[in-house]
């Protein structure tokens, strides 16, 4: 279970709390207005930023400190999720071993995990030379490797045309059931949240909320979402 | 704000960055002590001072009058080959000062094509020898900086201001007046302040164009008590002096806030309403191609000479461009040593931008003599002529560097610094796998500029030389000196191959393979 | 690594001496140079020395003391051969030189003495000539007669700096014991003809050949060399009422790590071996009239009613007054 326990940041007028649960293998969307902090609640689990007070835990262990690559997550940002000077294999491998020196075994890892994502043969081929899609399976690849025990995206495929998105929200539910990750996505759209995520953190007014059901909050939306979603 | 999610380590930076200001502020506050202060400045000390003001000011204020019209015809004239000549003003950064004196000399000595062509028809001749040809010189050197600096004013003009005149009905003096004059008081007192600056610390142009008592920079008189008089404690007091004035010189072209154009975006072309005319299509024809013939007829005429002389050199030449080449690239080693340590921490702290400062404020000649006098009571400064050549080379080199490096150096790290940090990539595989392969374009460049800059000069090497230790153009020099001209000419060719060859290695090395 | 090695390199061969001696000259940079007396005199004396004998060029006369003064007791060298009698008392007072212990009977004429005699005992004389502004014939017509003819005319000139050099100081000299206190109103009346102020002879004779003036100042020995190697009769020595005198020496210096050698070169200085090359590479009269007869260019001296030269020992007090004026009247 990860455990925000009464989380508070404060960045001149910028401020959120947060005071919440997130089961473990628990696939959670965040959503709320633009500018309350949905990616700097992520930032915080992350280890990106660290809290003025309380305590980030992980399965009752206290993670607050910790470097960003000790924590039971990986990350997949808007953009820039590969480096564009290494080739698709070893920007996979980047998730197994820091410095690419890889073992046999981890070498057949990486082709795995990419002919899982569809690009059985791109491993030589630089970012540069895939397409927008093929981009975000490759990043999705490094996801499937690292294996953590939580997956955040801060609007990873908002670059995307509608169609391709849906294909990558499928990729990540399938490669969230093979690992048994849970998930924590930063969205603007409600409909991505009813399609991946059964609950949702609504980030409004300063506060990050705890989780409830998706279904049910965007029913009934409280009136800070409502004004948010119009 | 999220920057520091990666950890990267600014203690390296730190020790590079106290390893420059203590060799700065050292060299000094040992200049300092050591100078006399009580016997204060002697009239030709002041005349110095004087002479090195006023040419710095001549130079400034002609390669800015000079410049204008080529900017200006620059920036509204489209034409085949407009890049290449916007490229070939960048080139006199890299020339050897040397190189330029001697095709000046070519051109506009007693001997030279001008002179020749004016006895000819009659007209009295023109001198080169002291200030006039000290501040032709300069010009030759800061025109094309100029031009850069105030063709980046015109094309930042927006077009769609432009586009308004022309819907307003503005005619040339409503558009002068309303448009480029308010840009022109802004960009051309910048440019005037940094040739200023430029100009005062220049030691190669007042060694071998300047001289005797007319003629006598600061630094030129630094070097002459240094050498003529061995007169440390003058040496040091004039030293002192040259730090004031370049100091205030600094300061000066920093509050003109620089924002220098190294290369991109000057190849826009404003279409502008008030352009046509046959007066002013000759106009810029004739000031592009007397600006173009101004700078390349020296150059040519080095060459010309030089590939004669080639078969003339003394064996030394080739001793000196070998000893010169492994200088450059031991400076170049030294530089990327403090450069990406203090660049890397001033993508977390811009304060350590700050060091590169000192750089610009510094005189070689001052740490030249700051180190003599540090060095001379430990060891024989003379054995360690070469070894302090690429250390002061590699810290005159440090501010352009870091100029080019910090903003990409900051770039990987916004851009890459979290999805390193998530996936735990830090320490010296951070470096291998992501920045330099990132910064592989910039290193390339800077280390290309260092190289080159460090090839072609003659400064600190002129203080500590003994007879057996040149460099190339130090050698040069010495067989202008003894006026073997097509030697010296075969020994330029040679010196300006290796300047621009080692730039375009390390500059094209660092392009090579790099993708988006 | 390359260039530290190479460093290395340039070190160890100064420390070669250790199997043959090597003796260290400094000099001024035309004495070495192929044409001027350096390669044979070298060859010469590695004949009869068993040794290696090495030349520096380290610049002309004021910057070759400056350069003793820079290196002090590290210097390598352990003669220095080309100061003249003006600078000799600064070189004594700098207290690097040792004694030469030798007694010679040069013959140089002494305007303000006995000829023959030699009393200073740091520095031996080489050889000797007259100052004096040289020209091209078929360049220049209205030859200036003295200095006074001189800043009247506009005619351009290259001389030395006084600091650095001693034909420079020779210059200075020349004016001020011509002048006395008028010496400032002459060098006001020059500074328009001054083209460029040369930090050594090499640089200055090179400009005037280049053509970048139409005299420069030389010795009256300097002609010869163009008649004789050249068979240029063209260039010609301006007379004037009268010409400065230099007389060229030699001395050892006190920390040199081969006295003996160095006391073998300073006699070898004297002997026919070495006056005889002179003439001819040097361009100036020998200090011991060698057997061979001097070529016929040479025969044009001054009569000893023109010469001139201020004594060694005088010239320190008039040197600094010289110079203020010098410098106060060429920064103008």
């Amino acid at each position: 279970m990860l455990m925000l326990e009464d989380v508070r940041l404060r960045q001149g007028d910028f401020a959120l709390r947060a005071d919440l649960a997130v089961e473990t293998g628990a696939r959670v969307a965040v959503i709320g207005p633009s500018g309350a902090g949905k990616s700097t609640l992520l930032s915080l689990i992350a280890g990106f930023i660290a809290p003025d007070r309380g305590r980030i835990l992980w399965d009752g262990k206290d993670m607050t400190g910790a470097a960003p690559g000790k924590r039971p997550v990986a990350m997949l940002f808007q953009d820039n999720n590969l480096f564009p000077h290494l080739t698709v294999a070893e920007n996979v491998g980047l998730g197994l071993r820091h410095n690419l020196r890889l073992t046999e075994t981890e070498r057949d890892r990486v082709e795995t995990a990419l002919g899982r994502v569809g690009l059985e043969g791109y491993g030589t081929r630089k970012p540069a030379a895939l397409s927008g899609g093929q981009q975000s399976r490759a990043a999705l690849a490094r996801v499937l490797v690292q294996d953590r025990a939580f997956v955040l995206l801060d609007e990873p495929f908002a670059a995307l045309g509608p169609a391709l998105k849906a294909e990558m929200l499928d990729l990540v539910e399938e490669v969230l059931e093979e690992t048994g990750a849970g998930l924590l996505i930063v969205s603007h759209e409600p409909e991505d949240a009813r399609r991946i995520a059964p609950q949702t953190i609504l980030v409004a007014d300063g506060r990050a909320e705890p989780p409830v059901t998706t279904q049910d909050l965007l029913d009934n939306p409280p009136p800070a979402l409502r004004a948010y979603l119009g | 704000m999220a920057r520091g999610a990666l950890q990267v380590r600014r203690w390296p930076g730190g020790v590079a960055a106290v390893c420059v200001a203590t060799l700065i502020l050292g060299t000094l506050l040992a200049v300092v002590l050591r100078a006399e202060a009580g016997r204060g400045l002697g009239p030709s000390d002041w005349a110095a001072i004087r002479f090195t003001v006023w040419q710095a000011l001549l130079s400034a204020v002609l390669s800015v009058l000079l410049a204008i019209p080529v900017a200006r015809a620059l920036a509204r004239r489209a034409f085949p080959g407009r890049r290449a000549i916007i490229g070939f003003l960048g080139a006199p950064f890299i020339l050897p000062v040397i190189v330029a004196v001697l095709g000046l000399l070519s051109v506009f000595g007693r001997g030279g094509i001008l002179n020749v062509a004016l006895r000819w028809v009659g007209l009295p001749e023109v001198q080169i020898y002291g200030l006039h040809g000290v501040v032709l010189a300069h010009v030759f050197f800061n025109v094309p900086l100029a031009t850069r600096l105030i063709l980046q004013g015109w094309q930042e003009i927006p077009a769609e201001r432009f586009r308004l005149a022309a819907q307003l009905g503005f005619g040339p003096r409503e558009m002068a007046r309303v448009i480029e004059r308010p840009m022109l008081r802004r960009a051309v007192p910048l440019a005037a302040v940094v040739i200023f600056a430029l100009c005062i610390s220049s030691f190669t142009v007042a060694l071998t164009l300047g001289g005797g008592p007319r003629a006598t920079t600061v630094e030129l008189a630094i070097y002459e008590a240094f050498h003529f008089e061995f007169d440390l404690g003058r040496a040091a007091l004039l030293a002192t002096v040259q730090i004031v004035l370049v100091g205030v010189a600094a300061l000066l072209a920093l509050r003109a806030s620089v924002a220098e154009g190294f290369g991109a975006g000057l190849d826009r072309v404003v279409t502008r309403s008030d352009s046509g005319g046959l007066g002013k299509v000759s106009l810029d024809f004739v000031s592009i191609t007397a600006a173009s013939l101004f700078l390349l007829v020296p150059i040519v005429m080095v060459a010309v000479e030089g590939a004669a002389g080639l078969w003339k050199m003394p064996a030394q030449v080739w001793t000196a461009a070998v000893v010169s080449f492994c200088v450059a690239l031991a400076s170049t080693g030294i530089m990327l040593a403090l450069a990406l340590p203090i660049a890397i921490a001033a993508a977390s702290w811009r304060g350590f931008e700050a060091v590169g400062l000192f750089g610009i404020a510094a005189s070689p000649l001052v740490i030249g003599v700051g180190l003599f006098v540090v060095i001379f009571p430990i060891a024989d400064p003379f054995a360690l002529a070469l070894p302090v050549t690429a250390l002061v080379n590699a810290v005159m080199a440090l501010p352009f560097a870091l100029r080019i490096l910090v903003g990409p150096v900051r770039d990987v790290v916004e851009s890459y610094g979290r999805l390193s940090a998530t996936l735990g990539i830090g320490g010296w595989a951070w470096m291998r796998l992501i920045l330099l392969p990132r910064l592989k374009g910039p290193l390339g460049f800077a280390s290309g500029l260092a190289a080159a800059l460090s090839m072609g000069d003659l400064g600190v090497i002129a203080l500590f030389a003994d007879s057996e230790t040149a460099t190339l153009p130090l050698q040069m020099y010495r067989l202008m000196g003894s006026y073997q001209m097509e030697a010296a000419a075969g020994a330029a060719v040679v010196l300006l191959v290796t300047s621009f060859g080692l730039f375009w290695a390390f500059d094209r090395g660092g392009r090579s393979h790099v993708d988006a | 690594m390359k260039y530290l090695a190479l460093a290395a390199g340039t070190l160890m061969s100064t420390a070669a001496w250790a199997e043959t001696p090597v003796l260290t000259v400094y000099t001024y940079d035309s004495f070495v140079a192929d044409w001027g007396p350096g390669p044979q005199i070298e060859a010469a004396f590695e004949e009869t020395c068993d040794c290696d004998l090495k030349f520096v060029a380290a610049g002309d006369g004021a910057a070759l003391l400056a350069r003793l003064r820079l290196e002090g007791a590290r210097s390598d060298a352990d003669i220095v051969l080309g100061l003249d009698t003006n600078l000799a008392g600064a070189a004594a007072e700098s207290g690097l030189f040792a004694p030469h212990g030798q007694s010679v009977a040069p013959d140089v004429p002494n305007p303000s003495g006995e000829a023959g005699a030699w009393e200073d005992p740091l520095f031996l004389p080489y050889d000797w000539g007259y100052f004096a502004f040289i020209y091209d014939t078929e360049k220049l017509a209205d030859v200036p007669g003295s200095f006074e003819e001189l800043a009247a005319s506009d005619v351009s000139i290259v001389i030395q700096d006084p600091r650095s050099s001693t034909p420079g100081l020779g210059l200075l000299l020349w004016v001020k014991e011509q002048y006395g206190d008028e010496a400032g109103a002459i060098w006001e009346g020059l500074a328009d003809n001054v083209v460029t102020v040369t930090k050594g002879w090499s640089e200055a004779y090179g400009l005037f050949l280049e053509g970048e003036a139409d005299m420069v100042l030389s010795y009256t020995t300097s002609p010869a060399y163009h008649i004789v190697a050249e068979e240029d009769e063209s260039k010609a020595a301006a007379p004037f009422p009268s010409h400065y005198m230099q007389i060229e020496v030699a001395g050892k210096l006190a920390n040199s790590d081969q006295p003996e050698l160095a006391d073998k070169f300073l006699a070898f200085m004297t002997t026919d071996a070495f006056q005889s090359v002179i003439p001819t590479t040097n361009w100036m009269y020998p200090a011991f009239t060698p057997n061979e007869p001097l070529p016929d260019a040479f025969a044009k001296p001054i009569g000893p009613e023109q010469a001139r030269l201020i004594p060694a020992g005088d010239v320190a007090a008039i040197r600094e007054e010289a110079m203020a004026e010098w410098r106060a009247a060429l920064s103008k």
